[in-house]
């Protein structure tokens, strides 16, 4: 049986790993490389690391902490943030990454996830999306969800759906760093609409938000990021809970 | 004679393969080159894209008959497991026949790829040593090799498929070991003391 992924995700700023709440107020969480190794040993299916670093410098040390990921971790990892080119891909993939996860640069240059899908293949090319619900409407939001566009969640997801992206990566900026579950309704209907997997993202805050995502909102994956990194979910505790209610996981 | 080769093709992420031998205290040696592939004590056969670029690629070496020929411990992942059969529908592409069966493209009746940890059936094969019944591997593929008389495990997912091939010398596995935590590692662990 196909299990359902559970899967943290590192903000990282200069090296280093920080949450923010409603994409504010960062905090430091620890080393990365640490991290992850105890995620993976703890059972993790996957982990994702999002660069939020502006400065050049910082990129540099991104990719060097790609391959300093890649020589410890033995399951999947994605890594997302400042991805605009075909070339940056191309680094981070030697670098050891299995995915990338391109946000903005996709929505202003929708070939680029072509480009990617033909060169690397459609595996290893994650479209995230973040969106805000205005007026009953899922606005597609850009730049860690500073700025709307014009572009409508399920009408992008299918987009890059078509274009060639392998999984899709929705956080709801409603939900995200609110603690009371995830996005589920509008979950189902994206993963019902598209034939590939989607990642739940924004708004864990129990255990139950997991079961909810991977029943209600029929989520492939769910990721969550302060909750792990603080200590308030642990995650064989958080699998066993899942297994006892019927999904299947890997435990 | 060299030790462990991984075939580096140009294309496909040799890398976590080679970070995954070192993490069990090997040290691979990456290459293209058909006599290193012909010499060597022991191969892996990595394969990540798109199958017509990489039979092209193999072609163009002449690895595709360096790999045929080999007598040592054989083990191609994903894409390379694919190769080694007897064709595939990507591309409509010819393997290099060894397993004997054939690829496929999955139908449309669940999520493609088949992207992330499934449970496998094994049939007790010595590459399985250690690893008890059930255990998850990490996939992600869209095609998928037909079960048959070289089938060393089962994997169900829209309909039931080879998750390992075995024949002889060469072995196949449609997961990613590299990527399939400590199962995997036991996995590599059981190649390498074939």
């Amino acid at each position: 049986m196909l299990s359902k992924r559970i899967i943290p995700c590192l903000d990282i700023k200069d090296g280093r790993t920080v949450k923010g709440t409603n994409f504010l107020n960062l905090r430091d969480a620890g080393d990365p490389v640490d991290l992850a190794d105890l995620y993976a040993k703890e059972g993790a299916d996957e982990l994702v690391f999002l660069d939020i670093t502006a400065t050049h410098e910082g990129r540099k040390t991104f990719a060097e902490l790609v391959q300093r990921i890649a020589e410890r971790i033995n399951i999947p990892f994605t890594v997302g943030g400042g991805i605009s080119t075909v070339d940056d891909v191309q680094l981070l993939l030697r670098n050891g990454a299995d995915k990338v996860s391109i946000n903005s640069a996709a929505v202003r240059n929708p070939q680029l996830i072509a480009d990617l899908a033909a060169k690397f293949g459609s595996q290893c090319v994650v479209v995230a999306i973040d969106a805000k619900c205005i007026d009953g409407k899922w606005v597609v939001h850009l730049n860690g969800g500073r700025i709307p566009t014009e572009l409508e969640l399920f009408a992008w997801a299918k987009r890059a759906q078509e274009l060639g992206a392998g999984e899709i990566l929705f956080t709801s900026m409603d939900h995200d760093g609110v603690h009371e579950g995830y996005a589920n309704e509008t979950l189902a209907e994206l993963s019902e609409m598209l034939s590939i997997p989607v990642i739940a993202s924004g708004g864990a805050g129990n255990m139950m938000d997991f079961y909810d995502t991977f029943t209600k909102g029929k989520a492939d994956a769910a990721l969550a990021a302060g909750v792990f990194h603080f200590g308030e979910i642990r995650i064989p505790g958080l699998k066993q809970f899942l297994k006892d209610k019927g999904i299947a996981v890997r435990v | 004679m060299a030790d462990l080769v991984i075939v580096d093709y140009g294309a496909g992420n040799v890398k976590s393969v080679e970070f995954a031998l070192n993490r069990l205290g090997v040290k691979p040696i990456l290459s293209s080159d058909a006599d290193v592939v012909g010499n060597a004590e022991r191969v892996i056969f990595p394969g990540v894209g798109n199958a017509e670029f990489v039979m092209n690629a193999l072609k163009g070496k002449g690895l595709d008959n360096a790999i045929k020929s080999l007598k040592v411990p054989v083990l191609g992942i994903c894409l390379g497991m694919q190769l080694m059969c007897t064709r595939t529908e990507e591309g409509n592409v010819e393997g290099l026949a060894i397993f004997d069966t054939i690829v496929n493209k999955f139908p449309a009746k669940d999520k493609i790829p088949h992207m992330g940890w499934n449970s496998i059936k094994t049939n007790g094969s010595p590459i399985f040593k250690g690893i008890p019944e059930e255990s998850y591997f990490y996939f992600v593929h869209s095609y998928y090799a037909e079960c048959c008389t070289n089938t060393s495990s089962v994997c169900d997912y829209i309909l039931p498929f080879s998750a390992s091939l075995e024949k002889d010398n060469f072995f196949g596995c449609q997961f990613h070991p590299e990527k399939s935590g400590e199962m995997g590692e036991r996995l590599l662990n059981n190649f390498l003391k074939l």
